[in-house]
């Protein structure tokens, strides 16, 4: 039986919280002479006894919500720092990319740079050399090479950057959501560089993103990680289904008003309380919808706007209703509104949504509730085209037929 | 394909807590020595090409300071020795203080100077030190062709350059200069250590280093030292270990200095054992201080 490339037993990682930041000598002294009180409601784990195996030539996807420890497997996994307990074993050599450009020296051209940043990367001088048309190719910035890097504009900047990255060839490669840097254009480059990548000679593959649809991609298995545990390793599909549901309400009403925001602050003058779905409990495709909202104002407030989006599960937002769409606002009294969002056809094509609603004025946001729930749009007696499943909206146009004579 | 297998079985790493005393990682720095050079290489170049004077900074940053220091302690305190150029005598000291400082400032600032680039991604962090023993020859190099320049216009000039004597032991220089960046690597790995972990001493180090150059013979003869406090001047050679170098290395450049084979065995022994020291503490520091950075 092979090994498999990659082994992690048991690991644990903790941060002691009083010391992240800075440390001194003068809060060490304190410490010293303060009593011992209890020394462990201060300590937070971000990875707890998180085991699995990879096999080699795999292409796996690590995700999570932020602060599921992602970050934290990563920079064990590449060295940069150890973990609390537990073992990791690596059965090939380990490039890491958790940032591109890292080291570059804004005072070297960028030819300069491409040798420091390749050797920082664990290249040798002869592996760079021998990659160096590729590199220069890749990054599209030829004509600049002998120029510093600080004069570079951005784009060129991270292009080279990924370029270099791009060329590592170790066994075992650990990329963070890197990849998408420059204009649309090279970003599919990089997406195409990075399949290209996974898929050669048995090279195994860490990749943790928040693009499912990237995940989906170059990745037929993930490790799902929620609060510092791992779920385990499963297809990706399985994976990003547990990920959309975890965090996400599918409740077609909802009290939303203790939810913790992003955006907006306490002291925001309106608030939305509770988002409800009329009818019978169901979201259909076609057929009409009617969203209640109740929103509370601390004084009379004029030129409102009420908005809703729908985004697919890979983040990706696929229908906006703003009720200003058309230039008209609302005003609204001191204390309690009911709002109802009529729309005559959904035109979502069946699947699951984050929903997200917005409450604000022309120039600002008085309120922000970011995919507060996952709803779902099923099919229905209107719907004779399902099984044609594609894109994510859908409306029946007019159709006008001319006959032409002759 | 069976080529990358058979590759990847012969290799294995373990990651897990250490907790070894001293553990470097020969086997990764020498996997990295490319970046050794390459790390060398931008320090040289950058530094060119930071300063409006380029090179010529390194000329003339120590021709200042001798001018100003055979001035002031020379013709104004009278600390230099009768019969000798002052400003050889000087320049000399000058030469081995400057590469012993910049090295101890920079080998001292590699963990807290370099927290971006160590918290996203890995290499044996050894490296960075080790590259500033040489970077930091750079601008010794100038110093040198400096002094040459110095001896020539003194022999012009200067009738007290007959009690210079360049001779044979111009061949204990390679020694004193690597002795000179043992005891600079280890007392900087050692404050890199201890400023990764409390902040709030980097502003120390620029005091020390400034302390360290009044009690080393940089300003003054250690034959004043001897006749001023001729019974206590010992603790300053067993505690100082840079006393016992600067003085060597003045001997060996300009025959002008004091040797004695006791007080520089113990100044071996001393930097020798701040080396050991610094790269234990330097060790365990690196391996987890991104964490409380």
């Amino acid at each position: 039986m092979i090994q498999p490339m990659i082994s992690v037993r048991g690991v644990s990682k903790r941060y002691r919280l009083g010391s992240i930041g800075m440390t001194s000598l003068r809060d060490e002294l304190q410490q010293m002479f303060r009593p011992k009180t209890e020394a462990n409601a201060s300590d937070f784990w971000a990875l707890r006894d998180v085991s699995f195996d990879l096999p080699a030539g795999s292409a796996t996807g690590i995700i999570g919500r932020n602060g599921a420890g992602k970050s934290t497997l990563l920079k064990l996994l590449s060295r940069i720092t150890e973990p609390t307990s537990g073992e990791i074993s690596l059965r090939g050599r380990v490039g890491s990319l958790l940032e591109v450009g890292t080291g570059f020296h804004p005072e070297l051209s960028g030819r300069d740079n491409i040798y420091l940043n390749g050797a920082i990367l664990g290249m040798s001088h002869a592996q760079i050399r021998a990659k160096f048309d590729e590199i220069v190719e890749f990054s599209e910035v030829e004509q600049f090479l002998d120029t510093p890097v600080k004069r570079y504009s951005s784009g060129m900047y991270v292009k080279l950057a990924f370029a270099i990255a791009a060329h590592l060839e170790p066994e075992i490669l650990i990329i963070d959501e890197v990849l998408a840097v420059g204009d649309s254009a090279f970003q599919r480059k990089c997406i195409n560089k990075m399949q290209e990548i996974s898929a050669s000679h048995g090279r195994t593959v860490l990749f943790v993103s928040h693009a499912m649809a990237t995940i989906r991609r170059l990745c037929k298995q993930c490790v799902l990680l929620e609060k510092g545990r791992s779920l385990g390793l499963m297809p990706t599909e399985r994976a990003i289904e547990h990920y959309s549901i975890s965090g996400a309400s599918s409740d077609l009403v909802l009290d939303v008003s203790e939810r913790n925001r992003d955006w907006g602050t306490d002291g925001a003058e309106a608030r939305i309380l509770s988002v409800a779905v009329a009818g019978d409990g169901h979201i259909r495709f076609n057929a009409p919808l009617e969203i209640e909202i109740v929103v509370r104002a601390s004084r009379a407030i004029e030129g409102m706007m009420l908005g809703f989006s729908f985004s697919t599960v890979e983040g990706q937002r696929i229908l906006t209703l703003d009720s200003d769409g058309d230039g008209k606002t609302f005003d609204l009294r001191e204390g309690r509104t009911v709002l109802r969002v009529r729309l005559d056809r959904l035109p979502l094509h069946p699947a699951r949504y984050y929903v997200s609603a917005a409450l604000g004025r022309v120039k600002y946001f008085d309120d922000i509730i970011d995919s507060f729930a996952l709803w779902e749009v099923e099919t229905s007696t209107e719907d004779f085209e399902s099984d044609r499943s594609y894109g994510g909206c859908r409306i029946t146009p007019r159709l006008e037929l001319t006959p032409v004579a002759g | 394909m069976g080529k990358f297998l058979l590759m990847a079985v012969d290799y294995e790493l373990l990651i897990r807590p250490n907790r070894s005393w001293l553990r470097i990682e020969w086997r990764d720095i020498f996997a990295y020595r490319d970046l050794l050079w390459q790390l060398v290489r931008r320090d040289f170049t950058s530094r060119f090409k930071q300063t409006v004077l380029g090179p010529l900074w390194f000329v003339i940053n120590p021709l200042v300071t001798t001018v100003i220091f055979a001035v002031i302690f020379g013709r104004v305190m009278g600390s230099a020795p009768d019969g000798v150029p002052a400003l050889l005598f000087f320049n000399a000291g000058l030469l081995a203080w400057n590469y012993f400082s910049s090295l101890l400032a920079s080998t001292g600032a590699t963990l807290h100077g370099n927290v971006g680039l160590f918290s996203k991604v890995y290499f044996p962090r050894l490296i960075v030190p080790i590259a500033q023993v040489f970077s930091n020859c750079i601008g010794l190099v100038v110093q040198f062709f400096t002094f040459g320049i110095l001896v020539v216009f003194v022999w012009a000039t200067d009738p007290a350059f007959a009690n210079v004597q360049l001779g044979w032991r111009l061949l204990w220089l390679p020694w004193l200069l690597v002795h000179l960046a043992i005891l600079a690597l280890g007392s900087g790995l050692l404050l890199s250590a201890i400023t990764a972990k409390y902040r709030d001493l980097q502003n120390i180090v620029a005091f020390i280093i400034n302390s360290l150059m009044f009690i080393t013979p940089v300003m003054w003869p250690l034959s004043a030292l001897q006749t001023k406090f001729p019974n206590h001047y010992e603790y300053f050679m067993v505690l100082n270990p840079l006393v016992s170098i600067v003085e060597a290395f003045r001997l060996a450049l300009i025959g002008v200095g004091s040797f004695s084979l006791g007080y520089y065995a113990v100044s071996v022994l001393v930097s020798v054992f701040c080396l050991l020291a610094g790269l234990m503490l330097f060790q365990r520091a690196a391996r987890t201080f991104v964490d409380q950075a």
